[in-house]
């Protein structure tokens, strides 16, 4: 699919020659600006949702984002509408069940399990009924770097300046509400509407990365890289940079590698993230010692 | 509708698969495992892709993988201090290998596309053949009858572990136990609706029943009974109106019957708390 130029030449083992080939097609540079607005935006947000303990939030986002961009594919929308639009209503649900928290853990589980399966056969009977085929929902479902197109980059970029803009203007007192909400309450810190504010921060998160990474896989870049910095620093800006280099460096990385070999960029940037994480949890379970 | 072979095997494996499904979903929603069924249904995935790309029988990968991990699950238990962040990570990397396994599938045979990734994700209960059918029900049967079998000193351990552990009940076998057989069902329920709405088939009817039942025993019941009313509606539906699949539509009756038990439940709330206040947690 991709090897039909004479410009690719295989891994060269030479760096700037390869770096050079990596950004001499179109398809590629957009790929690497797609995934850079990517994990900038995953690495802030998710930096926040591992602090707030709200990883099974985005959990549940991923998977009703899966119906919307397969809902917006078979009414001939735009997929961003649809990522954005699923993940925005997913958020505003989500806060609106977490406002009366009355029933016990194991119930709210077994519902939320019970609301995920629906999203994704739903999901399923849209894109059974699109006959878009195949490739679409293996795309959907586990991403896909080629075909990315100017408009995407731009939608992304945009989308990445406004929510770490906003995330920039409320990270103090989300922080403080995060880490101890009784006092930031007591403070005068408006706890709830942070929440909310967070929450649908995290649907566009979720939506922006599903369209790179594809819903199942959102984590690689929404978790990992997060958690392994909040096991590397307990410094909140330090720890926040920190993500966000992880996110770059593991997508730039995973989009390299599955440009020079066969095998798909989900598998390399799942990979990678993940093997960042178990190295920073082994160096500080050794570093304690 | 039964005239047609398929048809009939359909509905003699999804009937027993659903009923495994609901007894053991039951116990799934009554010891706050639903993670591990979630966890699960995504080794499923991975171990069914890897059988497929190194062309061993799906079903071999399925079960290997399943009970495999649903017994690392119950070795690790809470030791290992696996919280959501990890499980996540872990579960990302578990989805990324498994893509890499439907590459190696597709790049290994030129006339390879996603049908193979489409039926372990979604199922095909469809597709199943007579024999196929045939081992279903019997794995179901053997499930169920497992569970059964030991049903009581389990409802006692999930209730209140530690008493019952003073009371000489092996908590810890019992768990490790239950664990297998839920890996067994969930590899035998990702051949009928897959392993992403498997959690559906598991989750569903359990907490349905759960919310209506007035004791364990009625609840593990109307369990099996809301599992195989979901799969027999579903398969009616998607036979009827065939752009549905059936899978999606089995789902989506499990849902509604959930929807609709926690509706009923809410308007009969006061005559249903005392058995909610007798259930732990």
């Amino acid at each position: 699919m991709r090897i039909d130029a004479a410009l690719f030449q295989g891994l060269s083992w030479n760096l700037m020659a390869d770096v050079r080939q990596l950004v001499a097609y179109p398809f590629m540079v957009n790929a690497l600006e797609a995934g850079t607005a990517v994990a900038v935006l995953a690495g802030a947000v998710g930096w926040f949702m591992v602090l707030r303990r709200q990883t099974f939030a985005g959990h549940t986002l991923a998977v009703i984002a899966f119906p919307g961009a397969a809902g917006a594919g078979l009414a001939g929308l735009p997929l961003a509408f649809g990522y954005f639009g699923a993940c925005a209503a997913g958020a505003l649900a989500l806060a609106g069940v977490s406002a009366d928290r009355s029933g016990s853990h194991s119930r709210e589980s077994a519902a939320t399990g019970a609301v995920q399966a629906f999203a994704l056969g739903l999901g399923f009977l849209f894109v059974s009924l699109y006959h878009g085929l195949l490739n679409g929902l293996d795309a959907l479902l586990f991403g896909t770097f080629l075909g990315i197109t100017d408009r995407q980059v731009v939608t992304l970029a945009v989308v990445a300046t406004a929510a770490l803009v906003l995330l920039a203007v409320v990270g103090r007192p989300l922080l403080f509400a995060s880490i101890d909400g009784a006092v930031a309450r007591a403070a005068g810190v408006p706890v709830r509407g942070l929440s909310l504010a967070f929450l649908l921060l995290l649907g566009f998160a979720v939506a922006a990365t599903s369209q790179i990474t594809g819903a199942l896989l959102v984590f690689a870049l929404l978790v990992a890289p997060a958690a392994a910095a909040q096991q590397i620093t307990a410094r909140p800006l330090r720890g926040l940079l920190l993500s966000v280099g992880i996110g770059l460096a593991v997508t730039w990385l995973g989009l390299a590698l599955a440009y020079f070999s066969i095998y798909p960029a989900g598998f390399f940037i799942t990979s990678l993230a993940f093997a960042v994480y178990v190295v920073a949890r082994i160096a500080r379970g050794t570093v304690r010692r | 509708m039964f005239a047609h072979e398929f048809m009939r095997n359909a509905l003699l494996a999804g009937t027993f698969t659903g009923a495994a499904c609901g007894v053991v979903g039951y116990f799934v929603v009554l010891r706050a495992q639903v993670f591990a069924g979630d966890a699960l249904s995504h080794v499923a995935f991975t171990g069914a892709l890897a059988a497929v790309a190194f062309g061993v029988d799906v079903r071999i990968g399925l079960f290997a993988a399943t009970i495999a991990v649903a017994l690392g699950i119950g070795g690790l238990g809470e030791r290992a201090g696996a919280d959501d962040v990890a499980i996540g990570t872990v579960f990302a990397w578990i989805l990324g290998l498994g893509v890499l396994f439907l590459a190696i599938f597709t790049t290994n045979r030129s006339t390879g596309n996603g049908t193979a990734a489409v039926r372990v994700l979604f199922g095909s209960i469809f597709g199943l053949s007579g024999s196929e059918a045939v081992v279903a029900a019997a794995v179901s049967v053997a499930a169920i009858a497992a569970m059964l079998a030991c049903a009581r000193p389990l409802l006692f351990a999930s209730f209140d572990p530690e008493v019952a552990r003073a009371q000489g009940v092996p908590v810890g076998l019992l768990g490790l136990g239950f664990l297998a057989v839920l890996g067994t069902v969930a590899a035998e329920a990702t051949q009928a609706v897959g392993a992403l709405l498997l959690l559906g088939l598991l989750a569903a009817p359990a907490a349905a029943a759960h919310r209506l039942a007035r004791n364990p025993y009625a609840g593990l019941a109307l369990s099996a009974a809301f599992a195989v009313g979901a799969v027999w509606l579903g398969l009616g539906f998607s036979y009827v109106e065939a752009s549905v699949p059936p899978s999606t539509a089995i789902v989506t009756v499990a849902t509604v019957l959930f929807v609709a038990a926690a509706g009923v439940e809410r308007s009969a709330a006061p005559r249903l708390l005392q058995w909610r206040r007798a259930t732990p947690r």
